[in-house]
């Protein structure tokens, strides 16, 4: 049975992984690899990285984080943050990740997703959204979650997968940070309008949080980022307990 | 020599640090006479089922496969490299493939997401050489919309996504495998490892 992911994501400036809340109050924190090594070492499933790194031409530099990680890991990873154009997905794949995510670059220039999907396949095209509730409504923001495009989230979902988006990533700017479970409510909606994967961002805080999102809908990638980082869930423990809750999961099978 | 074909598919540099993993050294061949000298032969593959053959056909590199399998030294299809070792694909109208492996590669038709996307578990079908180091239950990673229809006896193992899907096929030295063992973790390393000492 195909099992639910466990992804932690992890924000790199600079070639190296910060972690901030809400958006906010950037911290250091490690090196892309080891962290990445430590995550697969521990049963995460994938892992996501999001550069933000502020110029395109530091970003560049930034970038060779990408081929490290493809050298010493064993596992899918994505990459996304200030994807704009088609060179841009094409210097990513080439270094090594397996997916790459599209989000404000693909506000700006739907097409982008089309000739990303066209060139490279589906599977390689991840449309990440950012999402608030505001006035009952789902509006998609963009630029790091600082500015209102005044687009409903769900269509821009629905059309994200027309135009080719292999793979949704739904971050609910409500929920991020606060550690009070997952908007299972927006995911909900998202699932039953896509038949491709979807991945729930923003909000974990403890197992039980997990627990609720499988139980309640059936997102296919659970991603998480300061839980997993401060090693307030470990991995392995997470992946038990949704085990236990018949929540289909990755286990090692012991020999 | 490790031979890595290269016919211009996306997943070669992923597929060959899967090997530089397990130490084992692999040289990208471009040119089909060079499969003489291979003591075994990886074909990778991402991507569409026409392109890929079109590709193998143009570089010639059809009749140098053929000549090498029959050699009986192994022959290790990987993702769509494992597709292109059957008869023929429906993938856009109908394709002839390697015809290595009886059997036809078509799309999954299931009330499931498709692209089939993730890690799913194996069913070992028959005891072989090449999934000596792993077991029923452990997962590998997925990525493929078509899958392989064929004989219960070239099928070593599966894995469900709606329908039975044939993760691990072999035939004498042919060898396939649907998932991509470079991205599978643990489990995957030690399915490399297994070539690796199947061609010593």
């Amino acid at each position: 049975m195909l099992a639910r992911r466990i992804i932690p994501c992890l924000d790199v400036r600079n070639g190296r992984v910060v972690k901030g809340q809400q958006f906010q109050n950037i911290v250091d924190v490690d090196d892309p690899v080891a962290l990445g090594r430590r995550y697969s070492a521990e049963g995460a499933d994938e892992l996501v990285f999001y550069d933000i790194t502020a110029s395109a031409e530091d970003r560049q530099i930034s970038l060779n984080f990408v081929a490290d990680v493809a050298r010493e890991l064993n596992i899918p990873f994505c990459v996304g943050g200030g994807v704009r154009t088609l060179d841009d997905i094409t210097t990513i794949l080439r270094k090594g990740a397996d997916k790459v995510s599209v989000n404000s670059g693909a506000i700006a220039n739907p097409d982008l997703i089309n000739a990303g999907a066209k060139r490279f396949g589906s599977q390689c095209i991840v449309l990440s959204i950012d999402v608030k509730q505001q006035d009952g409504k789902y509006y998609v923001y963009q630029n790091g979650g600082r500015k209102n495009t005044g687009l409903d989230a769900i269509e821009w979902a629905v059309e994200g997968v027309r135009r080719g988006a292999g793979e949704l990533v739904i971050n609910s700017m409500n929920f991020d940070g606060m550690k009070q479970g997952f908007d299972i409510e927006l995911l909900k909606l998202i699932t039953s309008r896509v038949n491709v994967p979807v991945i729930a961002s923003g909000g974990a805080g403890s197992i039980e949080d997990f627990i609720e999102l499988g139980q309640q809908t059936d997102v296919d990638g659970y991603l998480a980022a300061s839980v997993f980082h401060y090693r307030t869930i470990d991995i392995a423990d997470l992946k038990q307990e949704l085990a236990k809750n018949d929540i289909p999961v990755r286990l090692e099978v012991s020999a | 020599m490790i031979a890595i074909i290269d016919y211009k598919v996306g997943n070669l540099a992923s597929v060959k640090r899967g090997f530089d993993r397990v130490g084992l050294d692999t040289t990208l061949v471009s040119d089909p006479h060079h499969l003489k000298n291979a003591d075994c032969v990886i074909l990778p593959g991402v991507g569409a089922f026409p392109d890929a053959m079109n590709d193998l056909v143009e570089k010639g590199f059809v009749p140098a496969i053929r000549d090498f399998v029959n050699t009986g030294k192994p022959l290790i299809g990987i993702c769509l490299g494992m597709q292109l070792l059957f008869d023929s694909s429906t993938e856009f109208g109908s394709t002839p493939g390697l015809s290595l492996i009886p059997g036809t590669v078509e799309e999954l038709d299931v009330k499931l997401k498709i692209p089939h996307m993730g890690w799913n578990d194996l069913t070992i079908r028959q005891d072989d050489p090449a999934i000596r180091k792993i077991t029923t239950g452990e997962y590998v990673y997925f990525v493929h919309s078509f899958y392989a229809k064929t004989d219960p006896k070239y099928i070593v193992a599966d894995t469900s996504y709606g329908v039975s899907v044939p993760a691990i096929v072999r035939n004498n030295n042919v060898i396939g495998m649907q998932f991509h063992p470079e991205k599978s973790g643990d489990v995957g390393l030690r399915l490399l490892q297994t070539i690796k000492e199947m061609i010593r």
